[in-house]
C-alpha cells in the first residue's frame, strides 16, 4: 500500500510486517523515530513482540544476540556512537552465526560531536561479518529490511544484516512508499525455524572457546559464505521481484548510464540520488557520464565492479567516509578490484565529501566530475571551507 | 554415568576450585529445565572448551560483561514463545564480570525486573586473567596489581558492596553464600528460583591459585571467611533481611593465615585492625554474633 | 557451513583431567561411610559417584587429587595416598 510517509515510519511498518518476537534497543538521534513507532505498535498490540527498553546499545545487541539464540526473530536500531558501543556484541553476532537484522541509521562519529549523516559509523564495522546492505531511497530501506530477514535467516547464510539507512535525509526525509502487505510478506518470508538454538528439550552449548586448533575454521566459514551469498543475493532479489514486482536485479551494484560512459562516479546510499540528477543534467549536455552505485557493501561485489566499469577510463569515488590516514574505505575496494586486470580505468580518484552531515549539493558532483582528470587524485575532500583551515580556530 | 549430570566431569578448573564446586551445585539445583548465559572468565574458560562442554543444560556465553544482557534477550524470548514459566534463566559470572564490567548490565537487567537468578561467583580477584585486583578483592590483598610494597599495603579499598547494590534495585531476592556451605548455597538457589522476578546470589568461591592456599584446604579457607564474619552469609526477602548465619565469631587472623595472599598483613597489627574491624562491623550489621 | 560453533552435551566426553593428579589421589575406605553424600557433593569434578554406604568411588580418569573429599568426609573413610600410576581408566 502506497503513503507518503516517514522513512523511520516505513521502516517501523516492515519490521512490524516482519512480525520479530524480540525488539530491543536504545535512544540515539537518527534513530529513535524507528523504535518509538515499533514501541507504540507493540503497546497496542498490533505486534506481539517483547519491547526490551535497555540501558545501553550493548546491552540492546546482546539483548538481541540472546533471543535470537533462543531460537526467536529479533530487531535492533542504532547509529553513530551506538553502533561503536556494541562493536564487540556486532562481531559476536556473526561470529554465532545469529541472523539478526538492524538497522544503522548512518550518522557521523565523535569527536567533534555531530549528529548528521555520513557512513562513518557502518564502514568502520566493515570486517564485523555481518551483511551491509545501503538504501537510496525508502523504498530501498523499507524492502531492504524485509529481503535483509530473508537473507540472514537462509539456512546456506545464518549471518546477521546491517541495513544501512543515510540518517535524516533518509530516516526523517517524507517519501510515497510501497509498504509491502502482511500476506505478501508472509509470502516471501516464511517463519523463522532456527538451525540450532537454546532450549532444554535439546541442550547445546553455544559460544565455546576455541583454540588454534579450530578458531580457523569458524572464520573461514563466514568467509566462504559471504562469498557464496553475493549469488544468494540474486535469487532472493528475484523472489522479492515476483512477489513484489520491484526489481533490485543482483542486488550488488545499480548501474546508471555507465555503458558507453567516459566518467563514471561510484558511490553508496542517499547521495546517489543527486549523483543520478547531476548524470542526467550532464548528458543532456552530451557528456557521457554515468553513476556506479553500490548496494551491497559486505560482501563487497568485486566481479560486478569489474564487469561494470572495466571499459570506463576514469571513475571517481565518492566516498562518505574517510579511513584517516589511508586511502578511502570504497576507494580502497575499487582499487583492489582492477589490480592486476587486463581492462579497467586508467584512473580511479578518490574523494570524500558530506562528512558530518555536509551537505553534497549537484554543484558538488559537477565538480567531482570536473575535478576528475588524467591526473589521479586520493582522498579528495570536497566542498571543504580553506577560511575554516587559515589559522588556529581556537580561541 | 548412572544419571546425566548437568555439570560434567572433564573439566579443566584447577583442582579444588571452589568456583567448579559452585557452579555444579547451582546448576543441580535449578535442574534440568534451565538455560545459562555465562559472562567470560575462569567458569566459561574451564567449562565450555570446544570441542567439549560441562553443561548439561542449554548454555550461552557471549562476551564479559553482557551475561545479564544476554539472559534479558533469553528470558524476552521465552516470554514471546509462552514458555517462561517451565524454564528457568541463569546469568552468571565471576566478581569481574559482575561488579565491575558488568555492572551496568546487571543493573538494567534487575531494574527492568526480568525474571532471571544472577549468580555472582566471588573469587575475589580476575584469576583467569592471572590474579588482577577486582571490585571485589578484599582490603589488604595482594594481586598482581595491588601488590604490597614500600608504599603500599596491597589493595588499599574495601569490597564493592554488591549485594547492598542489588538490594538497592528492590528486588525480591538477594543473598550471599559460600562453597564452604554446600548444602545452604542449594537450598537458597532453589528458593530464589521460586520466586519470580530478578534474584541475585553472591557465591563466595575460593581459589586456591589465586588465594594461595593448598586445594584441600578449600573447604577450611571457604568456612574461616563465614566464620570471622569476613564473608557474612545472608537471605534478603523483598528487601528486609529474613536469614544470615550466625557465628561464633574467630578473630580474623584466623582467617588470613590461611593464605599467601594476606601472607604480607600477619605481622602488621595495624592492618590487621582495620580487616576485623571490617568484620566486626559485619557482625553488628547483620547480627551475626551466636548468643550463648 | 559453520564451522566448530556449537556442543552438544551428550557428544562431549571431557578431557581425561585425572592425568593432571600429581601427588596424591583419594583412597575411600569404605569402613565407616554413612552414606552422608559430602564427598559426592563437594567434588569440584563432580567425579565421585555411589548412593549406598561404603560404596562411594572416585571416578580417577577425572578425579585432580584436590583432597576437599577426604577433608570434608565427617567420618575420615577417605584417605589420600601416594599416587601410583595416572589416569587409568574404568
Amino acid at each position: 500500500m502506497k503513503e507518503f510517509v516517514e522513512g523511520s515510519h516505513a521502516v517501523a511498518q516492515i519490521i512490524k510486517a516482519c512480525q520479530p518476537g524480540v525488539i530491543s534497543a536504545y535512544p540515539i538521534t537518527p534513530q529513535t523515530h524507528i523504535v518509538e513507532d515499533l514501541a507504540q505498535i507493540v503497546a497496542n498490540g498490533e505486534l506481539k513482540a517483547q519491547f526490551v527498553n535497555v540501558e545501553s546499545e550493548h546491552s540492546a545487541a546482546s539483548v538481541v544476540l540472546g533471543a535470537s539464540a533462543t531460537g526467536v526473530r529479533v530487531y535492533t536500531a542504532t547509529s553513530s556512537q551506538g553502533l561503536f558501543y556494541m562493536q564487540e556484541v556486532i562481531f559476536n553476532i556473526a561470529g554465532m552465526r545469529l541472523p539478526v537484522v538492524m538497522t544503522c541509521a548512518n550518522r557521523a562519529i565523535s569527536a567533534p560531536i555531530n549528529i548528521w549523516n555520513d557512513q562513518q559509523d557502518s564502514i568502520s564495522l566493515r570486517d564485523a561479518g555481518w551483511f551491509q546492505i545501503y538504501a537510496e531511497d525508502n523504498q530501498e530501506a523499507v524492502d531492504f529490511h524485509l529481503i535483509g530477514y530473508r537473507l540472514a535467516e537462509d539456512k546456506r547464510v545464518m549471518l546477521p544484516v546491517m541495513v544501512c539507512m543515510d540518517g535524516f535525509i533518509l530516516t526523517h526525509g517524507m517519501e510515497t512508499v510501497d509498504i509491502p502487505e502482511q500476506d505478501k510478506v508472509n509470502k516471501f518470508l516464511p517463519n523463522y525455524n532456527p538451525l540450532y538454538k537454546l532450549d532444554p528439550a535439546e541442550p547445546i552449548s553455544m559460544g565455546l572457546l576455541a583454540d588454534p586448533d579450530y578458531y580457523m575454521e569458524t572464520r573461514f566459514a563466514i568467509q566462504e559464505t559471504m562469498k557464496a551469498s553475493l549469488g544468494y543475493l540474486s535469487e532472493i532479489s528475484r523472489e522479492f521481484n515476483a512477489v513484489f514486482g520491484r526489481d533490485y536485479k543482483d542486488l550488488l551494484v545499480e548501474e546508471y548510464q555507465t555503458k558507453d560512459a567516459d566518467k563514471v562516479i561510484v558511490a553508496m546510499g542517499s547521495v546517489c540520488g543527486t549523483i543520478k540528477e547531476a548524470v542526467d543534467e550532464q548528458r543532456a549536455k552530451g557528456k557521457k557520464v554515468g553513476l556506479l552505485r553500490i548496494i551491497t557493501y559486505r560482501p563487497f561485489p568485486y566481479a560486478r565492479v569489474y564487469e561494470a566499469l572495466k571499459d570506463v577510463p576514469r571513475v571517481a569515488v565518492l566516498d562518505k567516509a574517510v579511513s584517516l590516514g589511508a586511502y578511502a574505505p570504497i576507494a580502497v575496494e575499487m582499487k583492489a578490484a582492477f589490480y592486476g586486470k587486463k581492462k579497467g580505468p586508467k584512473v580511479i580518484s578518490s574523494f570524500v565529501g558530506g562528512l558530518g552531515g555536509r551537505d553534497i549539493t549537484l554543484e558538488s558532483i559537477h565538480e567531482v566530475f570536473r575535478r576528475l582528470t588524467a591526473k589521479e587524485v586520493n582522498s579528495d575532500f570536497i566542498d571543504l571551507k580553506p577560511e575554516l583551515l587559515k589559522e588556529d580556530t581556537r580561541s | 554415568m548412572e544419571n546425566s549430570p548437568l555439570f560434567k566431569s572433564g573439566h579443566t578448573a584447577c583442582a579444588g576450585c571452589g568456583q567448579a564446586i559452585a557452579a555444579r551445585l547451582v546448576v543441580e539445583a535449578a535442574g534440568a529445565n534451565t538455560i545459562i548465559a555465562n559472562n567470560t572468565g575462569c567458569l566459561e574458560v574451564f567449562s565450555a572448551k570446544y570441542p567439549e562442554t560441562a553443561w548439561g543444560v542449554p548454555w550461552i556465553h557471549s562476551l564479559f560483561e553482557n551475561s545479564a544482557a544476554v539472559a534479558s534477550g533469553i528470558e524476552a524470548a521465552l516470554i514471546y514463545l509462552g514458555k517462561k514459566d517451565t524454564i528457568n534463566v541463569i546469568a552468571q559470572g565471576g566478581d569481574g564480570g559482575t561488579a565491575d564490567i558488568g555492572l551496568q548490565a546487571l543493573s538494567g537487567m534487575l531494574e527492568r525486573g526480568h525474571d532471571i537468578l544472577y549468580i555472582c561467583f566471588d573469587n575475589e580477584a580476575y584469576e583467569n586473567t592471572g590474579i588482577q585486583r577486582s571490585g571485589l578483592t578484599p582490603y589488604g590483598t595482594n594481586t598482581t596489581t595491588s601488590p604490597p610494597g614500600k608504599q603500599s599495603i596491597g589493595n588499599f579499598r574495601p569490597k564493592k558492596p554488591m549485594p547492598e547494590i542489588a538490594l538497592a534495585h528492590g528486588i525480591p531476592y538477594v543473598a550471599t553464600a559460600s562453597a564452604g556451605f554446600p548444602q545452604d548455597l542449594t537450598r537458597k538457589v532453589k528458593k530464589a528460583i521460586s520466586i519470580k522476578g530478578p534474584k541475585y546470589i553472591q557465591v563466595h568461591v575460593p581459589c586456591p591459585l589465586g588465594w594461595r592456599h593448598e586445594t584441600n584446604q578449600m573447604l577450611t579457607v571457604a568456612k574461616l571467611a563465614v566464620e570471622t564474619g569476613l564473608y557474612p552469609l545472608f537471605e534478603y526477602e523483598n528487601g528486609v533481611l529474613a536469614n544470615r548465619k550466625q557465628i561464633v565469631p574467630k578473630p580474623v587472623q584466623e582467617y588470613l593465615k590461611s593464605q599467601g595472599r594476606f601472607k604480607h598483613l600477619l605481622d602488621n597489627p595495624e592492618e590487621i585492625k582495620k580487616i576485623q574491624e571490617i568484620a566486626d562491623n559485619n557482625i553488628k550489621k547483620y547480627n551475626l554474633k551466636l548468643e550463648a | 557451513m559453520f564451522g566448530p560453533l556449537t556442543v552438544k552435551p551428550s557428544e562431549s566426553k571431557g578431557d581425561k583431567t585425572g592425568s593432571w593428579r600429581t601427588q596424591l589421589r583419594p583412597h575411600y575406605l569404605h569402613k565407616d561411610c554413612i552414606a552422608c553424600r559430602m564427598c559426592l557433593i563437594i567434588c569440584p569434578e563432580g567425579c565421585v559417584h555411589g548412593k549406598e554406604k561404603n560404596a562411594f568411588w572416585t571416578d580417577y580418569n577425572f578425579c585432580k587429587g584436590c583432597g576437599v573429599c577426604a577433608d570434608i568426609c565427617p567420618k575420615k573413610d577417605i584417605a589420600m595416598v601416594v599416587e601410583e600410576s595416572k589416569g587409568e581408566d574404568k
